[in-house]
């Protein structure tokens, strides 16, 4: 499918990952982060499998590392918290380099570190491979609410034409003098906030006026219709069945 | 200028059931505006028919009570001999193609393929019967390698042949069109103009472009304050400057009609 590939988290390729059903790469997806979750902290080397496993997958899908890395700057904001754990956190504390750090302390921050990111490495060799558009097809045939995946769906299509609006309007205020530099000045982005509301509860209007008057009646209908085979969920699944192994193991070892 | 009598032909033969008969229609917006004032219309298969006045006259309003959106206060609605009623409303869809004017309110779907599909599914086609009629609707308006793209990634003239497309696939009795030459460079009007002449349907056109009401469409109907105030060959319409001025209607600078 050729929508949505404009998208700055998906890489257009032709691979075998690439070509999975997409319900069998979330499901995958879910399934590892599962594993990568339920493993103990302590079992540091399983950690590092992981990341062979996830390596593995890349190069499968002819995803460069440097790509994803890039794309990974998402989880910044959650390392900053993970490091003020081991300032803050309890006793008993250790010495490293002048600074007293709390010895659980660090435990969790490497814990939320670690899973952290490969969460959502995780996350992003999903959304590499797969076009939105195809996830909440793959979301449809998990059977999630036919209502998430509508308003999803929906919402997939409108966010550039809103963002078009939203641009068409600032400029049109910038036009006309307004500096948003000053906190004064605000109010009129405020009230562009408001006016970009009105006007998208207005498209939704006519957009639901249009699709009446085509014939719908609540139901999405059901356009496509491409079997998953045996062999799609094997493969998709395998890279999860090493991931098990490795979440065992570290509950062996630790 | 006279009035033609919509319910009466001139020649006095049967004829098949007018795709449009639309009978003293009023409605009044709940805030208590009477929009309409007993419209008359009549539309033979095959027609061509612009529908011109300014704007407040009630062109929108009429367009909606065509496919059931709108109810009437007073008066009936047919669309191809079957009343506008609820019990009928989802054939009446079917046989009413609104095409509105933004297409990016009628393109919803993800891709151009899945738009075109989600009227005729709607009203009951599936499997192989589906995709042969996304197929040749695309065809009829020459879209036909584009079926697999995101609306979003269209030009405007683009967007406003799949929006077509969308209607045609449930092959309508009658195509009613809302400004289709808004927004579109002087080719992408010309090239629409070209599809509509070659798709040989029953055509109702709401515009304020009139000289795309010449060039498409043989009769135009003025509608003024909630009626029809006129009805006639769209030469002679357009050539009428005092009715023209009455109904805050007039041609582009430059053009004259004798």
């Amino acid at each position: 499918m050729g929508a949505g590939h404009a998208h700055p988290l998906h890489l257009h390729r032709d691979s075998p990952v690439h070509r999975l059903p997409p319900q069998v790469k979330i499901v995958a997806a879910f399934l590892g982060v599962v594993c990568v979750v339920a493993t103990p902290r302590e079992a540091f080397p399983v950690f590092g499998g992981y990341l062979v496993l996830l390596l593995g997958v890349w190069v499968a899908a002819r995803i460069p590392v440097g790509w994803i890395l890039r794309r990974s700057v998402i989880e910044l904001p959650f390392v900053v918290l993970a490091v003020l754990l081991p300032i803050t956190g309890p006793d008993p504390r250790i010495e490293w380099l002048g600074l007293s750090l709390s010895e659980p302390g660090l435990l969790g921050a490497w814990n939320i570190l670690v899973k952290g990111t490969l969460g959502v490495l995780t996350s992003l060799t999903l959304a590499a491979t797969t076009p939105m558009r195809d996830l909440l097809v793959g979301l449809q045939r998990l059977r999630a609410p036919a209502l998430v995946t509508t308003i999803a769906a929906l919402m997939l299509r409108y966010v550039d034409v809103i963002a078009g609006e939203a641009r068409r309007m600032r400029l049109a205020r910038i036009a006309r003098g307004h500096d948003p530099r000053f906190l004064w000045q605000a109010g009129a982005t405020a009230r562009g906030v408001g006016a970009l509301f009105v006007r998208s509860y207005e498209r939704g209007e006519r957009v639901h006026l249009a699709m009446l008057s085509r014939g719908w009646t609540g139901a999405m209908p059901v356009l496509t219709e491409n079997r998953t085979t045996r062999r799609d969920w094997a493969a998709g699944l395998a890279p999860v069945a090493v991931a098990a192994a490795l979440a065992v193991s570290g509950w062996v070892i630790a | 200028m006279t009035l033609a009598d919509p319910l009466r032909p001139a020649d006095g033969t049967a004829r098949p059931a007018p795709s449009l008969l639309v009978r003293d229609l009023l409605f009044a917006y709940p805030d208590g505006h009477q929009a309409l004032h007993g419209v008359d219309l009549r539309i033979e298969p095959g027609e061509r028919v612009a529908l011109l006045g300014p704007n407040g006259a009630g062109k929108t309003t009429l367009v909606l009570h065509l496919n059931g959106i709108l109810a009437p206060g007073e008066g009936t609605v047919e669309v191809g001999g079957l009343p506008v009623t609820k019990e009928h409303v989802q054939e009446i869809r079917r046989r009413v193609g609104i095409v509105f004017q933004d297409p990016d309110d009628q393109l919803f779907m993800p891709s151009v393929r899945e738009d075109v599909a989600f009227g005729p599914a709607n009203f009951g086609l599936s499997g192989p019967a589906l995709a042969e009629r996304v197929e040749q609707a695309l065809a009829a308006v020459g879209m036909t390698g584009h079926a697999d793209r995101s609306p979003l990634h269209l030009s405007g003239g683009q967007r406003r042949r799949v929006a077509l497309a969308t209607v045609l696939a449930c092959d309508p009795e009658i195509l009613v069109l809302d400004e289709p030459s808004s927004n579109l460079d002087p080719v992408a009007r010309r090239e629409l103009a070209e599809v509509l002449l070659g798709l040989g349907r029953t055509m109702l056109m709401v515009t304020h472009d009139l000289p795309y009401a010449l060039q498409l469409c043989p009769r135009s109907v003025v509608l003024d304050e909630g009626v029809v105030v006129a009805d006639g060959p769209t030469r002679e319409l357009l050539a009428d400057r005092a009715l023209l001025e009455r109904h805050r209607l007039e041609l582009p600078f430059g053009f004259t009609l004798s």
